[in-house]
């Protein structure tokens, strides 16, 4: 089926293919910022995810067990950034870039080994007649289940912040770190395992980068992805349905101007590249109009270092 | 002391400290900057091996530096200035868009010397080098026009400047010369080095029926792309890229460095060193063309080699009349080629494209 001169189908499979990885990581970020923990390390933690994701499957041959494992190494950057904010007092703005640095410098150097190399293919999910449906068919029911995987999560974040107690502790510690530590509850522990999932999530989405979307490992290769996947947190205004809205505008926009290029269409290119930063911009302005309070969208103490004597 | 002679004493003190090692040691400081990372495989790969040539040719003679994946911007401006204050004599900055870091930079250190790769602005202390990329387009182009079923050759493009206008220029008139039919469709990327936007880019390419995937980026993703696509060709992008032939890359252009950092390293050595403009091609070994492999007819092969020699030999230039501009206006009359200045500021398609050149 195609719009213009665009094949809706194959724009739709390669916008959600594109968005993926930044839709995984900016859910984790956003359980991370909830729960008060700025981790600007996101970049170095989906890198280790895409190498380590990347050489795991390589090396046993199962795509499930790399995602795991992508997963697990994004946990870990994060685990070494609990414990130098959360336990240590470190500033968490510039641990979380050394964090960034660390993680493209140790992946380059584990993922040596796995260059020029191809990953096993990531099997789509078979819906057997429901993806014989002309148009719905191939855009919803033709994807890995990665990207489905990626969809539940969202809803269940979602959920898990408006519905579940565990999901008002977690706000209340992101919200005023003394006064959910005088109501008892443990906010380091909290802290500690947000930031866990949200380096899960961040290497789930560098792992699906290095087997699904490229598919290969080259070092460096996340390029700016956990940036992007910063930038959404802020464009959602902190809410799990507007972290996949920003996620499939960025991946949108990007996939669609290529796709209008490949098909000839005399388009500023610049122009296009530059709308999803733009409309982030005209988005917050817009919010924070309407809120007149916008700013206060951030949970009130992110960023904050917590100490039990303080 | 007061504040005035506290600061020119900690002056002359930075001067002399500054100073002193390089008095201390004979040993050359050479610094490099890529833009992207040096496992690209790709062209700050290529690079990199040329850095390594260095060392190898004058072992203790010279001690070489680098840094990778720099933004091209005002990154790059303090990563140069910073390379100079560490006391390297040479430094070679390695993409077209570090031209005014350099230029900038290089009249504030005025004895240090500058090696500009792909720009065309020149100084005292700055030489510029490139490669006639173009001259490998060519043979590609013939593969390409020879080889395409659908008769759509992809290009995926990173930034509208000369010396990737060259290459999809010449690409595209080889490509036409063996098969009228072929049509060429670009990409701009406006990036050299992000494997999962070049992923991207090929995959829309393919998707719009594409057979042949060129590009100009860093990064193997597109390969990677193609081989997933199954009956795609590409070609090895400034490193041979091997590790995707013989399908989908089919040969490649490699760029050799190696000789001519050798050269302006020992020209450093020897106090010979001159500004300059280099512009090497197959004929001086800066552009290698990698083996064809066994996924080209073999008569294909032998029409790709025979150019090859051609070219090299210096009996044919890939940009020889007549030949118009895309406008329609004329540019070469017939058997006339280009001097190395006009090419090197080629911002015009050949006619026969149909896309838009951005500007």
């Amino acid at each position: 089926m195609t719009l213009g001169g665009i094949d809706i189908i194959v724009l739709t499979a390669t916008l959600m293919a594109a968005s993926t990885p930044v839709l995984l990581a900016a859910t984790g970020e956003l359980i991370a910022e909830k729960a008060g923990v700025l981790n600007l390390g996101v970049e170095g933690m989906m890198i280790m995810g895409a190498m380590a994701g990347f050489a795991v499957a390589v090396t046993t041959g199962s795509p499930v067990a790399g995602f795991l494992a992508g997963a697990v190494a994004g946990a870990l950057m994060a685990l070494l950034f609990a414990i130098l904010t959360q336990v240590l007092l470190s500033n968490q703005t510039a641990t979380g870039l050394a964090l960034t640095l660390f993680g493209l410098g140790l992946s380059a150097l584990f993922g040596k080994g796995y260059e020029g190399v191809r990953p096993p293919s990531t099997g789509k999910v078979p819906f057997g007649p429901l993806a014989e449906i002309p148009v719905i068919g191939p855009v919803l029911f033709s994807h890995d289940w990665v990207v489905y995987a990626s969809l539940i999560l969202v809803a269940v974040t979602w959920a898990f912040l408006r519905f579940t107690r565990a999901g008002l502790i977690l706000r209340a510690v992101g919200e005023s770190h003394d006064a959910a530590h005088a109501l008892g509850y443990r906010v380091i522990a909290v802290r500690v395992a947000a930031l866990a999932f949200g380096g899960a999530l961040a290497g789930l989405g560098g792992a699906y980068l290095s087997l699904v979307r490229v598919p290969q490992w080259t070092e460096g290769m996340t390029a700016g992805a956990g940036w992007i996947a910063l930038a959404i947190v802020v464009f959602a205004s902190w809410r799990a349905e507007r972290v996949l809205i920003g996620a499939y505008l960025f991946g949108g926009i990007t996939a669609l101007q290529l796709q209008l290029q490949a098909a000839g269409y005399a388009i500023p290119v610049h122009l296009l590249s530059m709308a999803p930063y733009v409309i982030t911009i005209v988005v917050l302005v817009i919010l924070s109009a309407i809120h007149r309070r916008g700013a206060q969208a951030a949970p009130a103490d992110l960023g904050r270092s917590f100490h039990a004597s303080a | 002391m007061n504040r005035r002679s506290f600061l020119t004493t900690t002056a002359t003190l930075a001067l002399a400290a500054t100073s002193l090692p390089a008095l201390a040691e004979e040993q050359l400081k050479v610094g490099f900057i890529y833009v992207g990372p040096v496992g690209d495989m790709g062209w700050s790969y290529q690079h990199d091996q040329g850095r390594q040539a260095i060392e190898a040719e004058y072992g203790d003679k010279v001690a070489t530096t680098f840094i990778e994946s720099v933004p091209e911007g005002p990154d790059a401006e303090r990563v140069l200035t910073q390379l100079a204050l560490e006391g390297n004599k040479l430094i070679f900055a390695t993409s077209f868009g570090y031209m005014d870091a350099v230029m900038n930079v290089a009249a504030k250190f005025p004895d240090v010397k500058f090696e500009h790769a792909t720009g065309y602005k020149t100084a005292d202390n700055v030489a510029v080098y490139d490669a006639k990329f173009f001259q490998g387009r060519a043979i590609q182009g013939t593969i390409a026009g020879r080889m395409t079923k659908s008769n759509k050759i992809g290009y995926i493009a990173s930034f509208p400047i000369p010396e990737v206008i060259q290459g999809i220029n010449s690409a595209y008139l080889h490509a036409k010369k063996v098969n009228p039919d072929a049509e060429m469709k670009v990409v701009w990327a406006y990036t050299w080095f992000d494997p999962a936007k070049e992923a991207d880019a090929a995959a829309a390419l393919i998707a719009e029926g594409v057979d042949v995937v060129m590009q100009h980026t860093d990064s193997t993703a597109p390969q990677a792309k193609a081989q997933e696509a199954g009956n795609v060709i590409t070609f090895g992008q400034a490193s041979d890229m091997s590790a995707f032939a013989p399908m989908p890359r089919v040969t490649s252009t490699i760029d050799n460095w190696a000789p001519y950092y050798v050269q302006r390293v020992g020209a450093m050595l020897d106090g010979t060193w001159a500004s300059g403009a280099t512009w090497g091609g197959i004929d001086t070994g800066m552009v290698e063309i990698g083996e064809i492999s066994s996924a080209v007819p073999e008569e294909v092969k032998a029409e790709a080699m025979a150019l090859k020699d051609a070219i090299a030999a210096g009996t044919y230039h890939p940009f020889t009349g007549p030949l118009n501009k895309q406008d329609g206006s004329a540019w070469l009359a017939e058997g006339e080629t280009p001097d190395d200045g006009a090419l090197a500021g080629m911002n015009f398609y050949v006619e026969g494209i149909t896309a838009e050149l951005p500007k």
